[in-house]
């Protein structure tokens, strides 16, 4: 467990985080966006577990940090996917670009 | 280097490979498939980690729940066989220089940190998680705990009221049914006065429907 220092963790957690990033940069449509959110979500999630074990091993405030975030997220998909349907019922397409009447 | 160091970095390049094909990938359902594999690697970092509480969460809400809410998602809003329009290169240039150079700034202030783990062993129990998620007492995360069960509560209902189907606007499919069933119990209506049928018009109506 030691032999890999910590600063590799986190890479693997900031790599994922911006990789997410770049999606939802270069992505249009609703669904991959909400992907890329996802990947996100998560990428905080390993960072919040990787500091509470190495850092704090006596205190659980980081794992109930991710019970937490993975609730919001799982409430946020649902929702975020009833939006996207009923965008589609009205405006056949769930590009970001078309959807564009509460611009401004 | 030790069997569980290869093992990490195992993990690490699949997580990152798998995340980078969803993100690139043009076929809307690869994409979700390539997520669906990015997030079991999270699992598996997690269960590296020796939490295997939240790797079973994670697979449990994330893997069983999201991915699957998604996929269907996609069946119900695309041709997921079809490829997603390509993006103008600039805006990929753009954004992945983006993306490098705050990768970079971040990662180079990681580094700098050096951050000293502890000798400690991390000893969490799913007893000791439960204990103090309702506890009351300092440190106690009742609160929190009835804030997110509302939330819930909330996001459920809004999901049920937001993809309900408004009765004053229907949707166009919904519309062409409505004409088409008119259609049909003209001609009905039609050939129940040629016939001189005493039918009533509705029973026809439900039998045709049906």
């Amino acid at each position: 467990m030691s032999e890999v220092p910590m600063s590799h963790i986190l890479f693997v957690s900031t790599a994922l985080f911006f990789i997410g990033m770049y999606g939802l940069f270069t992505r249009r449509n609703m669904i991959t966006m909400l992907m890329a959110i996802e990947l996100i979500l998560n990428s905080v999630n390993i960072n919040f577990v990787v500091f509470n074990k190495y850092l704090y091993p006596e205190k659980l405030d980081g794992i109930f940090f991710v019970i937490f975030i993975i609730t919001i997220a799982a409430a946020e998909a649902a929702i975020a996917i009833a939006i996207i349907i009923n965008l589609y019922r009205s405006h056949r397409s769930i590009d970001v670009d078309k959807a564009s009447e509460m611009k401004w | 280097m030790s069997a569980s160091a290869i093992i990490f970095y195992i993990i690490s390049a699949f997580i990152l490979v798998a995340g980078l094909l969803a993100m690139t990938t043009r076929k809307i359902f690869r994409s979700a498939i390539w997520l669906l594999f990015s997030l079991i690697g999270v699992a598996a970092l997690y269960f590296w980690l020796q939490v295997e509480f939240i790797a079973a969460v994670q697979i449990i809400v994330y893997v069983g729940g999201i991915v699957v809410l998604i996929i269907f998602s996609i069946f119900l809003t695309q041709q997921s066989g079809n490829e997603m329009p390509k993006q103008p290169l600039k805006r990929i240039i753009f954004s992945a220089l983006a993306v490098l150079s705050g990768f970079g700034l971040t990662f180079l202030q990681i580094a700098k940190y050096n951050f000293q783990p502890t000798t400690k062993n991390f000893d969490w129990s799913v007893s000791k998680i439960g204990s103090q998620m309702l506890g009351t007492k300092a440190g106690g995360y009742a609160l929190p705990f009835e804030v997110v069960s509302m939330l819930l509560l909330a996001a459920m209902i809004a999901c049920i009221v937001i993809a309900m189907k408004a009765p004053s606007h229907p949707a166009p499919e919904a519309k062409e049914l409505e004409d088409s069933k008119k259609n049909l119990a003209r001609t009905l209506e039609l050939s129940n006065i040629k016939s001189q049928n005493v039918l009533p018009l509705e029973e026809d109506l439900g039998g045709a429907s049906t």
